[in-house]
């Protein structure tokens, strides 16, 4: 790459403020998480730290050796922290791009185009939220809850895995005052058979406002049904193949039921968060 | 009278003059671009080709990751022609940046009444996306041949007085031909080119990593591709060439317009780096700068014989 500037400043329409910006961060750490994930922690300008939860990032990926990954990879956010200049990924590995982020080492370069997307909500009607989240998914609700712990909200979080011992960031969403509940495919816990009673008497006890969901078909499905019979809001962080991540270029797109209509949206732009209820 | 120690990088493509060669290629800019920096730096705005009805585009997966490049087939969703003049036309009014529209359609009478549609005020060009790989069976698009380059080029110039440039494509093996009868059709430019019908696989699955199974390549792995029609189109015709295909640096620019092009367009290099364009500009004048040069004028078309060895 020839344009690898530290921060990007170029002529801003007045009253416009930069959305976003492209930057180079340097690498703190890229370490293993456990036999699956690995956690990426930045050094970034704070030009690129106003972030929501929910947002991604864009990473233009180093090449592995014997791959060249061209296109930039979205990468919800895992942690940031503003008066820190902290910016966190966890990620796993499954491809050249993902390949070239494990080469990364403490003190290396690295560029980075975000916060994009629109990140979570969280109205005030919202007290009592209930996270189902699976695989690489419990990475992307992680802010979400220490947004929640921070607006004072009460919190279930149900973390889905293959395996107990995959089951990330336990300890995290624990630290922000978050009941978790680990359910996974080896003792057959994870099934949405297992979970809707377990959700249901969460939401006969009063305990379920608002659903959010990352990283399963499945648990979605579940969460529709559970939000249309209970009148049960919520949000999920969708993920599709992206080229630019700014909504130029229309690859992104996913259908979403509106009312009677099907209709397209750029994942990249109008999300990745959107209603349970309109997401297919 | 111009000072004659500052560069000057307006490029004349016939009637308009922009103030400088570099333009975003269609299908990689839109308004969300305005979110990362001032789109009046730009030379013109070039927008995602537009068709007279609404579409949804091709199935995902839309795009796929290449070696130095990519390949697409987002299939042209559009909005239709009423959503143009009723919400863009009025959005891109705002700015300063001349505005060139791109339209296609899928046969000569619909590109006809669209060309005629959209000649509006404030529209600064149409560029007819007569090679977009997608929208035709088999990847067929009008500019693959002279006689029906030639035909619907006719066709559009009967209804419109805007400047009209014919969006050409390297999947021909007569580019030379397909640009003089778009010349002779009555295009005011001609831009060179559009993406290269490609394919890749998923070797573990046994299906095309496409959506739409064939898709076009673009980003730096077909600059040589487009550089070289470039500089045949350049010697086949007298109206101004507009370089476009996997031009990403500095250097690019200045190589496409050494082999004759009096602009460029900028695509897949907005996807790696967002600013590319707004960095193109500046860094082609601090060259200008460095090799006293005062005007584009002194690069366009000036390229020497190659350097030849002799066997003896």
């Amino acid at each position: 790459m020839t344009h690898l500037p530290n921060v990007i400043s170029v002529p801003v329409p007045q009253g416009l403020r930069p959305r976003c910006c492209e930057a180079t961060c340097r690498v703190v750490s890229n370490t293993p998480v456990n036999g699956e994930y690995r956690l990426l922690t930045l050094e970034a300008p704070t030009e690129v730290l106003d972030c929501q939860p929910g947002q991604f990032f864009q990473l233009l990926c180093p090449a592995p050796l014997g791959e060249q990954p061209f296109l930039r990879r979205p990468m919800s956010i895992y942690g940031y922290d503003k008066a820190a200049g902290r910016l966190e990924f966890l990620y796993k590995v499954t491809g050249a791009g993902t390949r070239g982020l494990a080469t990364l080492d403490a003190g290396d370069a690295f560029n980075v185009l975000g916060p994009l997307g629109q990140g979570f909500s969280m109205p005030d009607a919202w007290q009592h939220l209930m996270l189902v989240a699976r695989g690489v998914g419990l990475a992307t609700l992680a802010p979400l809850a220490r947004m929640a712990q921070e607006k004072g909200r009460k919190m279930t979080a149900i973390c889905s895995a293959r395996r107990p011992e995959l089951a990330m960031s336990v300890a995290l969403f624990e630290s922000y005052g978050a009941e978790v509940v680990v359910v996974h495919d080896q003792d057959g816990s994870s099934t949405p058979e297992a979970l809707r009673p377990f959700i249901e008497a969460r939401i006969e006890a009063g305990q379920v406002n608002a659903f959010y969901t990352c990283g399963s078909s499945r648990l979605l499905r579940l969460l529709q049904d559970l939000g249309a019979r209970h009148d049960i809001p919520g949000e999920i962080a969708m993920e599709q193949q992206m080229a630019c991540g700014l909504g130029m270029c229309q690859a992104c797109v996913r259908s979403f039921r509106v009312g009677e209509r099907v209709i397209q949206r750029r994942v990249c732009r109008e999300g990745p968060v959107f209603s349970i209820s309109e997401a297919m | 009278m111009k000072d004659l120690n500052t560069v000057d990088l307006s490029a004349r493509i016939g009637a308009l003059t922009f103030k400088n060669p570099i333009m975003p290629a269609s299908g990689t800019f839109s308004e969300d671009l305005a979110d990362v920096f001032d789109l009046d730096v730009l030379g013109a705005h070039v927008l995602k080709t537009i068709m007279r009805g609404t579409r949804a585009g091709n199935p995902t997966p839309r795009v796929c990751d290449m070696p130095s490049g990519m390949l697409n087939a987002i299939g042209i969703p559009s909005k239709g022609i009423d959503y143009f003049r009723d919400e863009m036309l009025p959005f891109w009014a705002g700015f300063k940046a001349p505005l060139v529209v791109s339209i296609s359609a899928h046969s000569y009478d619909e590109f006809a009444r669209l060309c005629a549609e959209v000649s509006l005020e404030g529209v600064a060009a149409i560029e007819a996306n007569i090679s977009c790989p997608n929208i035709e069976a088999n990847g067929n698009a009008f500019a693959m041949r002279p006689d029906t380059t030639h035909e619907v080029i006719t066709r559009l110039r009967a209804e419109t007085n805007l400047p009209l440039w014919a969006k050409l494509t390297p999947n021909t093996g007569e580019p030379a031909e397909v640009a003089r009868a778009a010349e002779a059709a009555g295009a005011d430019a001609v831009v060179v080119a559009n993406t290269m019908l490609g394919m890749s696989i998923d070797i573990e699955n046994r299906r095309p990593r496409l959506g739409n199974v064939m898709g076009g390549m673009s980003g730096p792995a077909i600059k040589p591709i487009a550089l070289r029609m470039t500089y045949q189109c350049a010697n086949a015709v007298d109206i101004p060439v507009i370089g476009c295909g996997g031009i990403s640096t500095r250097d690019d620019v200045l190589e496409f317009l050494m082999a004759g092009a009096r602009a460029v367009q900028i695509g897949t290099a907005t996807f790696q780096s967002p600013t590319v364009m707004a960095c193109l500009i500046t860094e082609l004048g601090d060259w200008m700068t460095e090799h006293s040069i005062r005007s584009l004028d002194e690069i366009i078309g000036a390229i020497e014989a190659p350097q030849v060895g002799v066997f003896e």
